[in-house]
């Protein structure tokens, strides 16, 4: 099971480089956040994003371990 | 399913796959939409993450017809439940991005206001249940109530959408978004990323939910034969 989480995460990091490759083409007129990215700065928003995910996530599993524990406790 | 553990760890990595690369995967350029085209991986995300748990609560409904299993019943309830928390994160992302896109954050658009009346109808689903006292018929009622509340799905979100004008992307079309929008690059987030990602963090929370409601169920039994074996000595 493990093997196969590794090979998915692989696979995403794979597909992820695969992303970061910029759209030269149409462009040059539509404002994009370009250089606040080439900047590093969105750097700073993935991380701060990403805190709060990793909070709720430690948060639900945390319930999960709790109602874990009930249910051996009440059998 | 319910209570193996690799498909939790399958749902962080997804969702942390669809944060990072959301955000640094490259988008197509587009006038209006600027950055916010990012938003894709979010808002759309919750409406597919919706009708996924609405079709789970659907089948949990039929299944508890047919078997009359309490337990089916309680699926049922909360995988709905979880759809219409996703249903109702959908609406606000969705005003959010309409407002510095279209103008406002509401604009009375077919779109927005079939959303509305499904999750209304919905809604209406936990209102019922809890005006009956009678387990038997507030299970039986809810099931065929929530058969009817998917059924009232197609004309709201899926056909009405497709027949009307919109200022929402993909009108006279694909309800949920125009595909000449997005590119295979953010097709590569959104598909294998963002929708299967949020998707199973709803199952999680529902499952979660599902085990504490037949826990504090079991519990009452516990309390009620534990009276009744009171009772019967005094």
């Amino acid at each position: 099971m493990l093997k196969k989480i590794y090979m998915l995460v692989f696979l995403l990091i794979g597909q992820a480089l695969t992303l970061v490759a910029q759209d030269s083409v149409g462009a040059q007129n539509v404002e994009m956040a370009d250089r606040f990215r080439a900047d590093g700065k969105i750097y700073v928003v993935i991380f701060v994003l990403g805190t709060i995910l990793l909070g709720l996530i430690l948060y639900v599993v945390r319930l999960d371990r709790k109602i874990t524990k009930l249910e051996k406790d009440l059998k | 399913m319910i209570r193996q553990n690799w498909w939790k760890i399958v749902c962080v990595i997804l969702l942390f796959y669809t944060l990072i690369a959301g955000f640094l995967g490259a988008v197509p350029a587009k006038p209006i939409l600027n950055e916010t085209i990012r938003n894709l991986y979010f808002h759309v995300a919750m409406w597919m993450a919706m009708m996924i748990t609405f079709i789970v609560s659907l089948i949990y409904s039929i299944k508890y017809l047919r078997t009359n299993n309490p337990l089916f019943d309680i699926y049922a309830l909360e995988y709905a439940k979880t759809g219409i928390v996703f249903g109702a994160l959908g609406v606000l992302t969705g005003s959010i991005w309409a407002r510095w896109t279209w103008g406002a954050f509401w604009s009375n658009d077919p779109k927005q206001l079939g959303a509305i009346i499904a999750l209304l109808i919905y809604l209406a689903y936990l209102v019922l249940r809890n005006s009956m006292t009678d387990l038997d018929k507030r299970a039986r009622i809810g099931a065929v109530y929530n058969i009817f509340a998917f059924a009232m799905l197609f004309p709201t979100i899926w056909i009405i959408p497709r027949m009307v004008e919109s200022l929402h992307p993909g009108g006279m079309g694909n309800p949920a978004l125009d595909t000449r929008d997005i590119d295979s690059r953010m097709r590569a987030i959104f598909y294998p990323g963002a929708v299967p990602g949020w998707t199973l963090l709803g199952v999680w929370i529902t499952t979660l939910r599902i085990r504490l409601t037949v826990l504090s169920e079991r519990m009452e039994n516990r309390q009620t034969a534990g009276r009744r074996v009171h009772e019967a000595r005094s």
